[in-house]
């Protein structure tokens, strides 16, 4: 059996006239997580579809578990979960109802799929809401119930499509930590998001994805390396302060790099920021601005957001200005 | 939180495939997808009232309202002639929801969980077809109770009446499949409702349903001639209220092959394209 439980090559993909991928290669190597990085539009959501045999790609190739995904669908299908971009469990039915309707539709039989559901509902702590229709479950309760339908069959792969966009920052820990649980139950995984955040949280390995296109593959911490690491950010209560912050996170700054005006957060000027190596630079950035009296309404380590590893990678945004990013009112939700 | 101290959902495994050829499967997957619309149904009583009310209203409006004229005051014997024809008229009417529904589940993701899902393609679409009979068991009911109530008198036996039932829910099963390939087609429920009454306005209204054919002018009897509507409305008078029936259901029957024949396959060639 090969080590790559999912393996893609050359994906192309064209609706009406724009390009959604350009030659997409990628490989998810067993028991692990691969993160797909990328901006709305980037060909994540196209990407998982192919693989997941909703869509069939124009050019290509793709195998999940050495079982050809253009020949074998029905075969891939046995090996398979998704979970989509929004929670796509039906809202009128209990969160019982829907997970025994995907047991029945596994071919398990009546009981073994009750008790499939119930198992699922208790792993997920879903039990005390089993008999409410999933409308009126709130978002996290969703996202949970719709990866548990993922689950019924007990696939040997898992495909999530931004599990934690528009989640709150405690609801998208809690998904991380069921994420981490079903790889080290055996599964393998592949993630798309647009955090890097979340990828470096879940992922062994990252793939940057933009304009149809991987632009970078290397783990989190290769990733990390190119796009700077961790950053030091603060936000003086006066804007006229500023040099005066410039010049304390000088003196913090990982090795050859310096302090900058943050541009990042266009809407709010008068941040800056700098690279740093770790979070033990926090003490003293803090004793020198109380000693020069300097107020701040914002001080915190972050990771590159994505729009900066974009721009780190590509030297323009994210969603490169040479096509147009079709966004659809789903994304937008 | 739970999800960290218990076993995984790999700990036991328990894959117990049943047995059964495509066929069986099919059916089987059908079942349930047809349990899970029927759910969604009792959840939402309203969705019941284009089968309920609506039929009431219209039968009560022409039998009321002009019925009088249309038969010169003999209210009664217009209801005799006019029930069948409700009947028809609504049985089309009852399959608008159906095609409203699945193009709702698609555009929620509903069908793309079903879709990675090792079932058969049509599973979906023949679950949510086969869940509509209790729909046009409804409209039957509503239709003949609520005629009852106004003074519509069976004239023929009870082994009719239930043939009449029987076609009347094949008729709806099978022109429902229009409903299903324009759910397929358009881009949002509304949008099938509007498509559905253009076809079925022109069917209802161009018929023998409200009155004789004979009154009407020669080129629109040529309409109502070749009309599906036509052939199953008299087969239903013939069924519920006496008269010929024999040369009326062969056309019925043909028409309802016909639009399984031409309609199923579209259908599903509409549905595995979209999405």
């Amino acid at each position: 059996m090969s080590d790559l439980v999912v393996r893609a090559e050359g994906l192309r993909k064209r609706f009406g006239r724009t390009q959604a991928l350009e030659g997409v290669d990628l490989a998810v190597r067993r028991g692990t997580v691969l993160g797909m990085l990328g901006p709305n539009g980037a060909g994540k959501t196209t990407t998982v579809r192919i693989l997941a045999t909703l869509l069939r790609p124009d050019a290509g190739s793709a195998q999940v578990a050495d079982v050809d995904v253009l020949r074998h669908p029905d075969r891939v299908r046995r090996l398979i979960g998704l979970t989509g971009q929004y929670a796509s469990v039906d809202e009128d039915l209990t969160g019982r109802q829907n997970l025994v309707l995907i047991g029945q539709l596994l071919d398990l039989p009546g009981r073994d799929a009750r008790r499939r559901a119930e198992e699922l509902l208790d792993w997920f702590g879903l039990s005390a809401a089993a008999r409410r229709p999933a409308k009126t479950y709130s978002g996290g309760m969703r996202r949970r119930l719709d990866l548990a339908a993922s689950l019924v069959g007990r696939p040997e792969v898992i495909f999530l499509d931004e599990p934690t966009t528009g989640l709150d920052p405690a609801k998208r820990e809690e998904m991380w930590g069921v994420v981490r649980a079903q790889v080290a139950d055996g599964s393998s995984v592949l993630l798309t998001t647009q955090y890097l955040e979340e990828a470096d949280a879940l992922a062994d390995e990252i793939v940057v994805v933009d304009g149809g296109r991987v632009i970078a593959h290397d783990t989190p911490e290769g990733l990390k390396r190119r796009v700077g690491g961790q950053r030091l950010l603060v936000r003086p209560a006066d804007p006229a302060r500023l040099p005066e912050v410039l010049k304390v996170l000088d003196d913090v700054a990982a090795p050859g790099m310096s302090a900058v005006l943050d541009t990042a957060t266009g809407s709010r000027p008068g941040a800056a920021t700098v690279p740093v190596t770790g979070d033990a630079v926090l003490g003293p950035v803090v004793a020198a601005l109380a000693g020069a009296g300097v107020e701040v309404t914002e001080l915190g380590l972050h990771l590159p957001s994505l729009d900066e590893v974009f721009f780190t990678l590509t030297g323009a945004p994210a969603g490169g200005a040479d096509y147009d990013t079709p966004t659809t009112a789903k994304e937008l939700v | 939180m739970t999800i960290l101290d218990t076993a995984g959902p790999r700990a036991v495994r328990h894959r117990t495939a049943r047995r059964g050829g495509p066929p069986v499967a099919l059916a089987r997957h059908a079942v349930a997808l047809a349990r899970r619309s029927l759910i969604k149904t009792l959840r939402t009583p309203e969705a019941l009232i284009d089968v309920t009310l609506q039929p009431i209203i219209f039968l009560m409006m022409f039998t009321y309202l002009f019925g009088g004229a249309i038969s010169d005051g003999d209210r009664h014997s217009y209801l005799q002639f006019l029930l069948p024809g409700i009947l028809g008229q609504s049985l089309a009417m009852g399959g608008i929801a159906l095609g409203q529904n699945l193009n709702a589940d698609i555009e929620k993701g509903v069908f793309d969980r079903f879709r990675s899902l090792p079932i058969s393609r049509s599973a979906p679409l023949v679950g949510a077809v086969a869940a509509d009979i209790v729909r046009y068991l409804t409209v039957c009911v509503v239709i003949l109770v609520a005629g009852a109530a106004m003074g519509f008198r069976i004239g023929t036996n009870p082994v009719a009446t239930v043939a009449a039932v029987a076609l009347a829910i094949g008729f709806g099963l099978s022109f429902c499949w229009l409903s299903v390939l324009v759910g397929m087609l358009v881009r949002s429920p509304g949008a099938v409702q509007g498509a559905m009454f253009m076809v079925i306005f022109p069917l209802s209204f161009g018929s023998n349903v409200f009155v004789p054919t004979s009154t009407l002018p020669g080129w629109l009897q040529a309409f109502v001639h070749v009309n599906p509507m036509t052939p199953l409305v008299a087969t239903m008078r013939g069924l519920l209220v006496g008269g010929p029936v024999a040369g009326h259901l062969l056309p019925t029957l043909l028409w309802m092959a016909g639009f399984l024949v031409v309609l199923v396959p579209l259908a599903l060639r509409a549905y595995s394209r979209r999405a």
